[in-house]
């Protein structure tokens, strides 16, 4: 049989692909209603946090920080609570990580603030002696694209039917009339930072990437389960 | 059949993509030899403002090396060895010629696009799938000029019998396409939302353990079809040129093949142990990744058996040297990557630096090697000059494995050591370190691997020089070397 396939190139390629296609099949197509099923009382992300999922992303703090708690203790004393499927049910990309040159992130809004953050992303040995994490000066001055992030809401909410509210909605209009909350949201954030400029931007309307980063990390942990706390 | 006539091969394809190969796996080694340095003196993220910091470049870093380096130097030994085993020439199809050409053109123009607006940040945050949906639409455009080409040749070959080379060749084709379409599925933002927002921007179709478990499907068989599958078709075909041996078994080649096709693709799970992923999942990554073993050892030992009773030629040819160290390498690498997927093993290896040590022994031991051997091998027969300096090569061959080594064991005992570190408690069962302990003690493990890295730059520097030296002013060949590539 080989022989005879390796004079047919086209059978040959036949054979090779349901030989690999075959794992794909069994492992992952089981799984899949299951596990994007959302843990009860899960909000998804407001349209601030996805600006500031966007600036993670940007600056790729994936390739130092994971967002995966594994069931052991000596990561639950750690980091908290172990990670459960659920929890990522609107996580698109999934931001798990494979590499922790920092800490786990998945709760880090339990136990860092507003102010931590921005000391620490200004300079990261100001508040963690000895870090090698560099400083992310640029966040301070570079804008946040919220209309993308707001793009995404809506995308998200027509397409793969993520629970947002009825003001979610496409066009320019809509997201006019829908960005008075964004700045409403990262006011609150603004408040408790130090940093004047930042402020003063935020006031003028513009949303500096730092106040939404902030506010993504914020949202990592329990703040987004409203039933739960 | 065959006409005893030689035939006159093109290889201004393959050339191209040799100058390609040489250009991005200096950038890829440069910018990782200095994201390796940042780890260990992290004034160095300040180079180049925004731009420069770790974390930006690391993507770039992988993608160079990845979709730069490799991929250029699996194309230019296709556009070289595949016509050989054919038995047919580019020159005889204007078609295909013109598809070889136009997959160059796409591909390096592509790529540059891609190395942009990787700078600018513009990214999907997948790991090794970072380009965002119009990068992905080229991508796909360029992986199907190269199918046509390779099905063309195929087409109008004059062997009936597909030599193993392209077996694997084939193999990495169809793998890729696969695993490439299906882990980019996602939805451009700005056609689902009336025109909001960057037209760049898109979200992925899978969310969180979904996404998770394509990306990783993905991500494991990125490595197999594109690091492993075709760097073993090189070694098939490269390793009984250079060296006038035959296959040492065919029935191995056979088992080895099939074995690999079907195991490879359930082990990608192993990316994923102690996750949301369910257990039996997880269970079927680590128990596939050990009989991993038995495929790819086959083809490495069917390689090294392949010298039997010739042993003498490694050291006298330092391009044999080269491919049976790849191919221990290779042995190296495949049996620590199902160490590693071990649930109790993985406890301690994930997340640590243990991980990037892997791949490295991989990619520097296994990788690279073969890829600079097989470009050497060719430069006499492309560039009808005999290879520049033998000493230097020798030269290169210790320093780069030297390098190798220093990086691998300083990754394990990094590795190794963080992972204890995270898990140690005191006698009343309280963590013992906080993180930043964790960080601090890697130190002089950073520094010597950002050493390593230098070496192995270096190292690639003299063998970019000497394959220039060959194809510039080398003492030129009348007729073309049948097995040992001649060098001064």
């Amino acid at each position: 049989m080989f022989h005879w396939l390796e004079k047919n190139p086209f059978f040959f390629a036949v054979g090779v692909f349901v030989v690999i296609a075959f794992a794909g099949l069994i492992e992952i197509l089981p799984n899949f209603a299951e596990a994007s099923r959302p843990v009860q009382g899960l909000r998804p992300y407001t349209v601030l946090e996805l600006a500031g999922k966007e600036v993670y992303k940007k600056d790729n703090c994936i390739a130092c920080h994971s967002q995966l708690i594994r069931p052991f203790k000596a990561e639950t004393d750690r980091y908290g609570q172990y990670s459960l499927s659920g929890e990522y049910a609107y996580d698109r990309p999934f931001q798990w990580g494979s590499k922790r040159t920092g800490p786990d992130l998945h709760r880090v809004g339990n136990y860092r603030t507003t102010d931590w953050h921005e000391n620490h992303m200004w300079d990261p040995t100001s508040v963690v002696p000895g870090s090698i994490m560099p400083a992310y000066k640029h966040m301070f001055t570079n804008i946040a694209d919220l209309e993308t992030a707001y793009a995404e809401a809506v995308t998200v909410k027509n397409i793969f039917n993520t629970p947002y509210g009825d003001d979610i909605q496409p066009g320019k209009e809509a997201w006019e009339k829908y960005k008075a909350k964004v700045l409403e949201e990262a006011k609150k954030i603004a408040a408790d930072m130090k940093n004047q400029d930042v402020k003063d931007a935020v006031a003028r309307g513009e949303v500096p990437e730092i106040v939404a980063l902030i506010a993504y990390l914020n949202s990592l942990g329990d703040s987004r389960y409203a039933a739960a706390k | 059949m065959q006409s005893n006539a030689a035939l006159e091969y093109d290889y201004s394809v393959a050339k191209l993509f040799t100058y390609t190969t040489i250009l991005f796996g200096f950038l890829g080694m440069l910018i990782g030899t200095l994201i390796a340095a940042q780890l260990a003196f992290p004034e160095l993220n300040y180079l180049l403002g925004e731009y420069g910091t770790f974390s930006r470049l690391r993507p770039l870093h992988t993608n160079i090396v990845i979709y730069g380096f490799t991929l250029s130097g699996i194309w230019a030994t296709f556009y070289y060895s595949a016509q050989r085993v054919l038995k047919v020439s580019m020159a005889e199809s204007k078609f295909i010629m013109f598809m070889g050409k136009f997959h160059f053109w796409l591909y390096f123009v592509g790529a540059l696009i891609a190395v942009v607006t990787l700078l600018m940040g513009i990214s999907q945050a997948k790991e090794y799938a970072q380009f965002e949906w119009p990068i992905d639409i080229v991508v796909v455009v360029i992986w199907v000029s190269w199918g046509i080409a390779m099905f063309g040749l195929i087409g109008i070959r004059r062997e009936k019998a597909l030599y193993i080379s392209m077996w694997y060749y084939i193999a990495c084709f169809l793998g890729i396409a696969m695993l490439y379409l299906f882990n980019n599925m996602s939805v451009p933002t700005y056609f689902a939302s009336g025109g909001l927002g960057s037209i760049l921007h898109s979200v992925s179709m899978y969310s969180g353990t979904n996404d998770a478990l394509v990306q990783w499907w993905f991500g494991h068989n990125a490595v197999a079809f594109g690091f492993t599958v075709p760097i073993v078709a090189m070694i098939y075909y490269f390793l009984p040129k250079e060296s006038g041996q035959a296959v040492y078994s065919y029935k191995l080649s056979l088992l080895s093949f099939w074995g690999l096709m079907f195991v490879y693709l359930w082990a990608g799970s192993h990316h994923v142990l102690w996750s949301t992923v369910p257990d039996w999942m997880q269970t079927m990554g680590s128990v596939f990744s050990v009989v991993l073993i038995l495929p790819s050892w086959g083809s490495a030992i069917n390689m090294l058996l392949t010298m039997k009773g010739e042993w003498n030629q490694l050291t006298e040819n330092p391009l044999i040297k080269f491919m049976v160290l790849a191919s221990t390498f290779y042995m190296l690498s495949t049996l620590e990557g199902p160490i590693q997927a071990i649930k109790s093993v993985n406890a301690i290896a994930h997340f640590t630096d243990w991980i990037p040590g892997h791949v490295h022994d991989g990619v520097l031991g296994w990788v690279v090697f073969m890829i600079m051997a097989a470009l050497f091998h060719m430069a006499p027969r492309m560039f009808k000059r005999e290879i520049y300096s033998k000493k230097m090569m020798e030269a290169q061959f210790w320093l780069q494995t030297t390098a190798v080594v220093l990086y691998f064991t300083s990754m394990w005992i990094a590795g190794i050591t963080q992972g204890m570190m995270w898990r140690a408690v005191d006698e009343y069962g309280n963590l013992m370190y906080s993180f930043i302990d964790t960080v601090t003690v890697l130190h002089p493990y950073y520094a010597i691997r950002a050493l390593a890295g230098v070496m192995y730059l270096t190292g690639f520097i003299m063998f970019a020089y000497n394959m220039f030296k060959t194809m510039t002013s080398s003492k030129e060949l009348t007729e073309e070397p049948q097995f040992r590539s001649p060098m001064a």
